[in-house]
């Protein structure tokens, strides 16, 4: 009778917790994971493909709709790359103004994470509320950039629009909005007793293994390693602006690499965000925003050169590479863009195994994945296929909250 | 706003949601539109975990050839009367990823279409005014009878 079998469960290609298709075969024991594998592919469109057929201007659109939620780091990583190569020099204006791009994002980002990673749990009440305060980050943005998920402000050689000074309190406004609701938010996922309890010692991910398998962005700094290429490997206007790295450590006193781990880095960076469009706000020149105004002149100088560079952008989920390699022809030889949920991928498996069926959800929406993943999931046992519904595998993540609330 | 609409509002719409490849852009707009802000849930419209429980289903992205099986069993799944719904441009006509190798899409080429949003990506009150035209699609349906 002691006998355990295990028995795998596919999870994926559409799963509403996760964003982008992507499969994961689980192989369970009892409510035990012994086993993660991970199938990728469902979303290959062959942009970097597209993309050695079209101009470098054109590549920033297209570098856009790659993800949508990081639609301004991965034109801004191109564009770091292009300007290396052909030597373009950025005004002083318009860095700060892509570092305030950059932090409206993150904070776009983090805030739509939380609410994501509150439905995971069962806190819907949570992810209505995060996602109203997201409304008004989106409302700047859109008022910033004119759109609110593709802004297309990046332009090789600078931005396409400038802050004027009557924006400025409209501006603050909302920086005050947020600030006063991020201590709302603070409060929900920091001190609630039930967050704690299905949040803390779960999904942990130590920090030789983070190390290992190359973890990125605040996976990596919730396991104790002080990685931010804005510190790193400062781009923009970064390094004169005042910050630091973003560890759990700075609150608790302690790292452990566990999802609540990762619940202090994101809330934490979103204050830090605020806190760098304000600086920026106060420092900012005044001056140029776009090194050349005029298109043709600059796809003709485009066009001349040649040469391979690399664009390293910290996106609000960690590192994004580009690579890219101009040979003096209109359209780029190549062009490799390095997501960062590439590397958050592989952490899964340290973090789910010996984890619970009902735990999935959360520990891998900690890692806040890129993808999108299906609403099916197969439980293969004895040769016969069952099907599990998401719906039910987000039941069974409630059902275990509710069994710890007691 | 389409005409009759008093009479649609006797149903609820559920709505089954694929991602058939797209950037995630009209996917968190379209949450966007369930969430406080612009509050579809108010109208009993909500996101389903199956395709065997929707009466529509909406559609984001251009179809990559490892979703088109996954899109056609979804659709087949779906108890009559039912609408589709496409989100966003490339999977109405492929925008900017038109010429790629790896793309099936339109969804046109596929499911049978009802009603085209246009955007990309389109805005929350852009996704609702289209879940309003496949109501009245499926109104129609019921009337007729």
């Amino acid at each position: 009778m002691n006998k355990t079998i295990t028995y795998q469960i596919p999870i994926g290609p559409i799963h509403p917790a996760l964003k982008e298709p992507v499969m994961f075969e689980f192989e369970i024991e009892g409510e035990k994971i012994k086993d993660v594998d991970v199938h990728l592919g469902q979303v290959h469109r062959g942009i970097e493909w597209a993309g050695m057929r079209r101009n470098s201007i054109q590549i920033l659109y297209l570098a856009e709709r790659i993800c949508g939620i990081c639609s301004y780091s991965h034109p801004a990583a191109f564009t770091l790359a292009v300007e290396r190569i052909a030597g373009i020099e950025v005004p002083e204006r318009a860095e700060y103004l892509r570092v305030i791009q950059a932090e409206l994002e993150r904070i776009c980002s983090h805030i739509l994470w939380a609410g994501v990673a509150a439905h995971e749990i069962g806190f819907d009440s949570v992810l209505f509320l995060t996602w109203q305060i997201r409304e008004k980050a989106l409302d700047l943005t859109e008022y910033l950039t004119g759109n609110r998920v593709t802004k297309a402000i990046m332009m090789i050689g600078g931005v396409r629009r400038d802050i004027t000074e009557d924006m400025l309190p409209t501006i603050r406004k909302s920086l005050d909005f947020l600030k006063e609701n991020f201590e709302k938010l603070r409060k929900v996922f920091l001190d609630d007793k039930t967050v704690q309890m299905r949040t803390k010692n779960c999904g942990i991910l130590t920090k030789e293994d983070a190390l290992k398998l190359c973890a990125v962005g605040p996976t990596t700094r919730a396991s104790g390693v002080k990685k931010d290429a804005r510190l790193d490997q400062p781009y923009f206007a970064y390094n004169e602006l005042d910050f630091d790295y973003v560890t759990p450590d700075v609150l608790t006193g302690e790292v452990n690499g566990d999802v609540y781990d990762r619940i202090i880095v994101r809330l934490l960076e979103v204050k830090q965000s605020i806190d760098l469009i304000e600086q920026c706000l106060d420092r900012m020149p005044s001056g140029e925003i776009l090194a050349e105004p005029k298109i043709q002149k600059l796809l003709i100088q485009l066009k001349k050169a040649e040469g391979e560079a690399i664009g390293i952008i910290e996106a609000p989920r960690g590192e994004d590479i580009h690579f890219v390699k101009l040979v003096g022809e209109e359209h780029p030889h190549s062009w490799k863009v390095r997501a960062p949920t590439y590397n958050n991928i592989l952490p899964w498996i340290p973090m789910l195994k010996g984890e619970q069926i009902a735990d999935i959800p959360i520990v891998a929406a900690s890692t806040d994945p890129c993808m999108s993943c299906t609403n099916r999931v197969a439980i293969v046992k004895n040769g016969h296929r069952d099907i599990l519904l998401a719906e039910d595998l987000h039941r069974l993540s409630v059902e275990k909250t509710r069994r710890l609330m007691k | 706003m389409a005409k009759g609409l008093p009479k649609a509002f006797k149903k609820s719409l559920w709505v089954y949601h694929i991602n058939s490849g797209s950037c995630n852009g009209c996917d968190i707009e379209i949450i966007a539109a369930l969430c406080p802000r612009y509050d579809a849930e108010r109208f009993g419209i909500k996101l389903v975990g199956s395709p065997r429980h929707a009466d529509v289903l909406l559609i984001t992205g251009p179809v990559t050839r490892q979703m088109v099986d996954k899109v056609k069993r979804a659709y087949e799944q779906m108890p009559d009367p039912k609408a589709v719904i496409v989100v966003g441009n490339c999977g109405n006509t492929g925008d900017v990823f038109y010429e790629s190798y790896n793309l099936v899409g339109p969804i046109d080429n596929i499911i049978p279409v009802d009603v085209h949003v246009i955007g990309c990506a389109p805005r929350p009150e852009n996704i609702i005014y289209g879940v309003i035209k496949a109501w009245t699609k499926l109104e129609t349906l019921e009337a007729k009878k």
